[in-house]
């Protein structure tokens, strides 16, 4: 038992990614409410930040900022080689897939707005039942339901 | 150096640079008058086909490009390559993109009068989008461009139908999302294990880790996420709507482009990222992708029976097509690659063609029913005869070009020893005469009951030039198929299951 906990614990940012991405796809997945929809891409889509940030981790690491830089290309080089720098490939790599989160949830309120507007409802459910009503010609089955009915 | 050398040398990253900076400067040339941003669009297409066209040219002639971004060597800094399978996809985007853009002038002032300037800056921006992604050698510099091409392609399809387009366009950003996220995920695998980001490099340092289970999580995120972006079939939801809902210029670009470019990137990730051996005979996700495939096409062609709006017909033939490239590239054998590749040329013609069509029908009558489409064949005989080409060329009629791709994939099938797959193709072909009956009976032989007398009313020459285009290159290719067989298709097919090597 004490065994399991030990292995949780030592990876304990992966067991909390994978959890937060769980949750993120749930929430895409099962909630009818498009805002909840893209909250959920987003806790998807930051769980996977943390993946990449964990990435970068290096134990006893610092922040990768040169130190003595000034004092010459000699000691700029010692320092490299003395200090212990965490990775900022991946913090780099996050900066623009934050970016691309940001554009994306961007184009998805946008969309939003538009689908409340035409709709004057955000949940799924409603949404989809006003589109066969209004347009029959979007499933055949209603299209012959009311040419049956005429 | 003279200036033209200069342009010589930086025409890898030109192609994707000039439509990016032209995208950015059509609000500026709408702002100064509307009606130019068409041109400017033209130009920028036409001087992306010359690039492309030119790049094409120097890989069949003296080999790979490579281009280094900032002089920064491949393993730090990002690396453009062109090989004959980008140079051929870029060529395809660039005319397709020409084609499209020609035919947009009339199409968009009718269905878009209020947003012709966001409709052409969106639409140069998601030709950056997919050049960038085919062109890259680096895997996060292609999730970038990857997204780049999805929003893109979001706003264009939002801007479709009133109402559908938006929940349509939704639709596709949330299934959009989780698919950008599980490639973005794979990346991040590969990057942990490997340590580096550039396709190249990443083939050399990967074959020494193949036991190790986070490739293989890699892999399987990889070939999820590709598949909702190709809209392979149990992952195809959001494809009907998209297609059927976008404004009928941006259907053909979409239709024609962006699966073929997911397909494209399927293929660079199973064969240049990780190595044949590895997902033909260690994870067998070849012979994977060949059962989804061959399930594909028989499903699209199925569904397209039942559909009676003309874009969801081809929308739902476009799931099944897919299911051909796929099918050939799983296949994992010299011919049926080849049949596979050529699928990839053979769609995007015949497809925008049938999307243009579509489109000119709709323009000129406003009816997308396929069962109000009687005496058409009268009224539109230029643009009805093109859809009878392509859709000839979809049933794979011999003398056009679906006829050499589908007889390239059933020998590659029977080399495969894969007899049920010729028959899958067989049966598809039946029920895409099936399909396509519907509608040539409707315009050619339907008797409209309200008209009795039809005048003559074709679409303007600005729709007719390219779809004409379209069905004649549909016909050229079929009767001269071996010039992109001998050479791109077959050195690259060899290159690419570790046959031969690239010039």
């Amino acid at each position: 038992m004490s065994g399991i906990i030990e292995i949780i614990f030592a990876e304990f940012n992966y067991w909390i990614y994978v959890t937060l991405m769980m949750i993120g796809f749930y929430a895409m997945i099962a909630k009818k409410n498009l805002i909840k929809k893209v909250i959920g891409a987003n806790i998807f889509q930051t769980a996977i930040f943390l993946f990449y940030i964990s990435l970068a981790e290096v134990k006893g690491g610092t922040a990768p900022i040169l130190l003595h830089g000034h004092d010459g290309a000699d000691a700029a080089h010692k320092a490299v080689s003395e200090v212990i720098y965490v990775n900022p490939l991946p913090h780099v790599l996050i900066l623009t897939a934050i970016v691309v989160a940001v554009s994306t949830t961007a184009v998805a309120l946008a969309l939003i707005i538009k689908i409340y507007e035409e709709y004057g409802s955000l949940e799924e459910d409603v949404i989809l039942a006003y589109r066969r009503q209004l347009q029959p010609e979007f499933s055949e089955h209603a299209r012959q339901k009311q040419e049956g009915e005429q | 150096m003279t200036g033209f050398d200069l342009i010589t040398d930086h025409l890898p990253v030109l192609t994707v640079v000039i439509p990016l900076m032209a995208g950015f400067l059509t609000p500026i040339v709408g702002w100064i008058d509307r009606k130019l941003c068409w041109y400017w669009v033209m130009l920028t297409m036409f001087a992306v086909l010359l690039m492309t066209s030119s790049n094409l040219y120097t890989v069949i002639t003296s080999g790979t490009i490579h281009y280094h971004l900032g002089g920064w060597t491949p393993p730090i800094g990002i690396e453009y390559v062109i090989d004959l399978l980008n140079g051929f996809v870029c060529l395809i985007i660039a005319f397709i993109g020409l084609m499209v853009g020609i035919y947009s002038i009339e199409s968009i002032k009718k269905e878009l009068p209020n947003k012709i300037i966001p409709f052409y800056s969106i639409f140069l921006l998601l030709i950056t989008g997919l050049m960038g992604m085919t062109i890259t050698g680096d895997i996060f510099n292609f999730y970038v461009f990857l997204e780049i091409s999805s929003l893109t392609a979001y706003a264009l399809i939002a801007m479709g139908d009133r109402g559908d387009g938006v929940v349509a366009s939704f639709n596709y950003l949330i299934m959009g999302t989780v698919a950008a996220s599980f490639i973005l995920l794979g990346i991040g695998y590969l990057y942990a294990v490997t340590g580096s980001l550039n396709i190249a490099d990443m083939q050399g340092l990967l074959p020494s880790i193949y036991d190790n289970k986070v490739v293989l999580a890699a892999l399987a995120f990889f070939m999820v996420g590709f598949s909702i972006k190709v809209g392979l079939f149990p992952l195809h939801a959001w494809l009907p709507d998209a297609y059927t809902h976008a404004p009928s210029a941006a259907s053909a670009l979409i239709a024609g482009l962006m699966t073929k470019v997911g397909a494209y990137a399927m293929i660079r990730f199973m064969f240049s990222v990780f190595t044949p051996e590895f997902v033909i005979d260690m994870t067998r996700m070849a012979e994977i992708l060949t059962w989804a495939a061959a399930l594909a096409i028989v499903v699209g062609s199925v569904l397209a029976i039942a559909q009676s709006d003309i874009k969801r017909m081809l929308a739902y033939s476009s799931i099944s097509q897919i299911g051909y490239i796929l099918l050939g590239v799983g296949l994992a054998n010299v011919i049926g690659m080849q049949g596979g590749l050529l699928h990839i040329l053979n769609h995007s013609l015949m497809k925008c063609a049938l999307f243009l069509v579509a489109g000119a029908i709709f323009y000129r009558t406003g009816i997308r029913n396929l069962h109000q489409f009687q005496g058409l064949g009268k009224k539109m005989p230029v643009t009805t005869t093109v859809f009878l080409i392509a859709a000839l060329s979809m049933i794979g009629v011999p003398g056009t070009v679906g006829f050499t791709s589908k007889w390239y994939l059933a020998l590659g099938s029977i080399n495969a020893g894969q007899w049920i797959f010729v028959i899958v193709i067989l049966v598809s072909s039946l029920l895409n005469i099936v399909y396509f009956w519907r509608v040539f009976d409707n315009i050619w032989f339907g008797h409209p009951h309200e008209v009795e007398h039809i005048k003559r009313d074709e679409a303007p020459l600005s729709m007719l030039i390219p779809m004409v285009l379209l069905a004649v290159l549909c016909i050229f290719f079929g009767l001269f198929a071996y010039y992109p067989l001998h050479y791109v298709l077959e050195p690259l097919s060899n290159a690419l299951l570790g046959i031969g090597v690239l010039p």
